[in-house]
């Protein structure tokens, strides 16, 4: 409880008729990175908004920091940094200047801000531009200048909505990394995204959303382990021998699946890729890789709801 | 939750910041120079040949100044107070009518109010800030009317005439800060700027142009066929002139002329022979002209105030997400 930074009980936003935010129950521990995924139109902006106190909310309750974001909103919102969706500055405001008008909202005191607000452009890396109108900023900057206002309101924790989207591989790769560096520096972070592959990898817990409620909560690794079956899954690409005969003999292994052009996929209940390089070696193969198959979120997220539809 | 759920904290958290950046956008902007460049060129026309026809007065007016303000120049057929009349609502609805809507589509909305303010405070500092940047307006337009006088004329205004036009500025804000808080107020309902703006100018021109002929098709719909006693008659009047006064145009006129013209002693209607025993000319002191533009001026403030307090309740209401 204690550890909890945000604490959600059956959280209900509706619109008319519709449920836009089902019910969720929801705890984002201090320090991780979590993970709200989903595809548009989930409830994930819905459920942000909530914890924020920028909408009403419909039934249920949401703890941020042991606030009440409905009663108390001035305090959660002194302490919660946010990046909305597609954030936006003033275009005739250079960078200093859009943060300088942030700062005085805070009330943060002249003698500090001036500081606060360098080192946090330095911290995404947009110093040398802080002189510079926002309207020529990329999207890319314009997301990190988001980050840089959280890093300068020292937040407790920091929500971003779809911080990656409408970013090129390198941006959101650079963004990623801006975003662990958060977490290094204690920053709880919640974000949301409905690319699953694209933000997997910095995420310590993840909850699936689909149709405002949450279908799977837990590490990657758990979730795969649930929705794909406990197992490790590997590639082998290798010439010259009856490859797959020899990776059915060894210990361990469930099943052989061809993919590709000489290449396997084969699925174990334990680690077993060293046997499995010895093997082929022994029965002549030539070994070209062997590879351990991360499990796919995307993978998990179309594999369960195809269950699910299945068994309704 | 319910929407009574108490809040915690003061609603004014925020208000300087949000009125100092008003402000400074607003001074600084392209617009403000477009509408300053507007305003010197309605008010110095009328201004400039007012002085042209004062110079050539030669009975001794002890208002002198004030005329400068009122006096219909023969060549331009109107005085500056009747621009005026026009341009401070231009002037608002310029300031105000993107005022909203504007940080939706620059997307800064949800950003902004994601940091300890509420809403309350973001649109008050918003309405006060563009407030004052028209006050800060009128008074430079003020002055310059005023230095103009003191050179053409070459006397310097009383102490009483100062001080009426003082009551006419203050007159001239109230009005403003009607048409700022009418342009705000669409600036929340619409989310498109162009809609908002046309919808303030279709506003400012039905109360100019069709108000006043709608009015009157009332009054006379109400009227008798055969009006046969002097009641009957002036409850018509009456009904005309209340009509009127639902326009924030007609409270500032009156208003105005019953400050910069001494001698006016009623705003209503008045039948002749009521004005039988008031000695003509004979202007009233500044006190009594304050007693009677009293009502027009709490009447332009109570609207600006209920105008206002819907585009919060509006403003309260309204989902952030662009
Ligand atoms: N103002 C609104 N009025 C009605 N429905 C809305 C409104 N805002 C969002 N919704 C609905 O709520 C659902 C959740 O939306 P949202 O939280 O934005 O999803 P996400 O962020 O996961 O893409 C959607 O079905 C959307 O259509
Ligand atoms: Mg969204």
């Amino acid at each position: 409880m204690a550890d909890n930074v945000i604490e959600a009980r059956g959280l209900l936003k509706t619109y008319g008729s519709q449920r836009a935010v089902d019910a969720i129950d929801l705890d984002i521990q201090r320090g991780e990175i979590f993970g709200l995924l989903g595809p548009n139109g989930a409830g994930k902006t819905t459920t942000i908004l909530m914890m924020l106190g920028l909408t009403e909310i419909s039934g249920g309750t949401v703890q941020v920091l042991g606030f009440n974001p409905v009663r108390e909103p001035l305090e959660v919102k002194r302490r919660v940094g946010y990046l909305p969706d597609a954030v936006g500055f003033y275009d005739h405001l250079t960078a200093h200047e859009n943060l300088a008008y942030t700062a005085r909202l805070l009330a943060i005191p002249r003698s500090q801000s001036g500081r606060r607000i360098m080192e946090a452009l330095e911290s995404v890396k947009l110093a040398d531009v802080a002189g510079k109108r926002v309207a020529t900023f990329s999207r890319g900057m314009r997301q990190r200048l988001g980050i840089a206002e959280i890093v300068m309101k020292q937040a407790e924790v920091a929500i971003l909505d779809e911080p990656t989207s409408g970013l090129d591989p390198h941006a959101t790769f650079e963004l990623l990394e801006m975003i662990r560096g958060l977490k290094r520096a204690g920053v709880a972070v919640l974000l949301s995204s409905h690319l699953l592959d694209r933000v997997q990898s910095v995420c310590d817990r993840v909850a699936l959303f689909n149709k405002g409620k949450i279908a799977l909560m837990g590490t990657v690794v758990q979730l795969a382990n649930q929705v794909l079956g406990a197992g490790h899954p590997f590639l082998v690409e290798a010439q010259g021998a009856d490859i797959a005969g020899a990776l059915r003999g060894i210990e361990g292994v469930q099943t052989v699946v061809p993919e590709g052009e000489g290449g396997w996929r084969v699925m174990a209940d334990r680690d077993v890729r060293a046997a499995a390089a010895q093997r082929i070696v022994s029965v002549g193969g030539s070994l070209t890789r062997l590879a351990d198959l991360q499990p796919s979120l995307e993978e998990v997220y179309t594999r369960y709801f195809q269950e699910a539809r299945h068994a309704a | 939750m319910p929407r009574s759920a108490v809040r915690v904290g003061s609603p004014f958290t925020g208000l300087a910041p949000v009125f100092m950046k008003e402000l400074s956008d607003h001074l600084s902007s392209m617009r403000m120079m477009v509408l300053t460049l507007f305003v010197i060129v309605f008010g110095a026309l009328p201004v400039g040949f007012a002085l042209q026809d004062l110079r050539n007065v030669v009975v001794s007016d002890p208002y002198l100044f004030l005329r400068i303000f009122t006096v219909t120049p023969e060549r331009v057929g109107l005085s500056f107070i009747v621009a005026l009349n026009f341009i401070i609502p231009l002037m608002a609805i310029g300031l105000g009518f993107d005022s909203v809507n504007s940080e939706f589509n620059r997307r800064t909305l949800s950003r902004v109010l994601s940091q300890p303010i509420y809403r309350d405070a973001l649109l008050l500092g918003k309405f006060l800030g563009g407030l004052t940047t028209l006050a800060v307006a009128l008074v430079a337009l003020w002055l310059i009317v005023l230095g103009a006088g003191l050179l053409l004329l070459g006397l310097p205004p009383r102490g009483v005439e100062v001080a009426r036009g003082i009551g006419f500025l203050v007159v001239a804000i109230a009005y403003g800060g009607v048409w700022l808080a009418v342009a705000m107020l669409f600036s929340v309902i619409f989310r498109s700027t162009a809609t908002s703006a046309l919808c303030a100018l279709g506003l400012w021109l039905f109360f100019f142009i069709l108000w006043p002929m709608i009015a009157s098709a009332i009054t006379i719909g109400f009227a008798p066929a055969q009006v046969t006693s002097i009641d009957q008659y002036v409850a018509i009047q009456e009904l005309g002139l209340a009509l009127q006064r639902l326009s924030p145009g007609t409270l500032f006129s009156e208003a105005v002329v019953g400050l910069l013209n001494p001698e006016t002693r009623t705003l209503g209607f008045m039948l002749p022979m009521q004005m039988r025993g008031a000695i003509p000319e004979a202007p009233l002191p500044l006190d009594q002209s304050l007693i009677l533009i009293w009502p027009q001026l709490t009447g332009l403030v109570a609207g600006m105030i209920v105008v206002f307090a819907v585009a919060y309740v509006v403003f309260q209401r309204e989902e952030v997400r662009a």
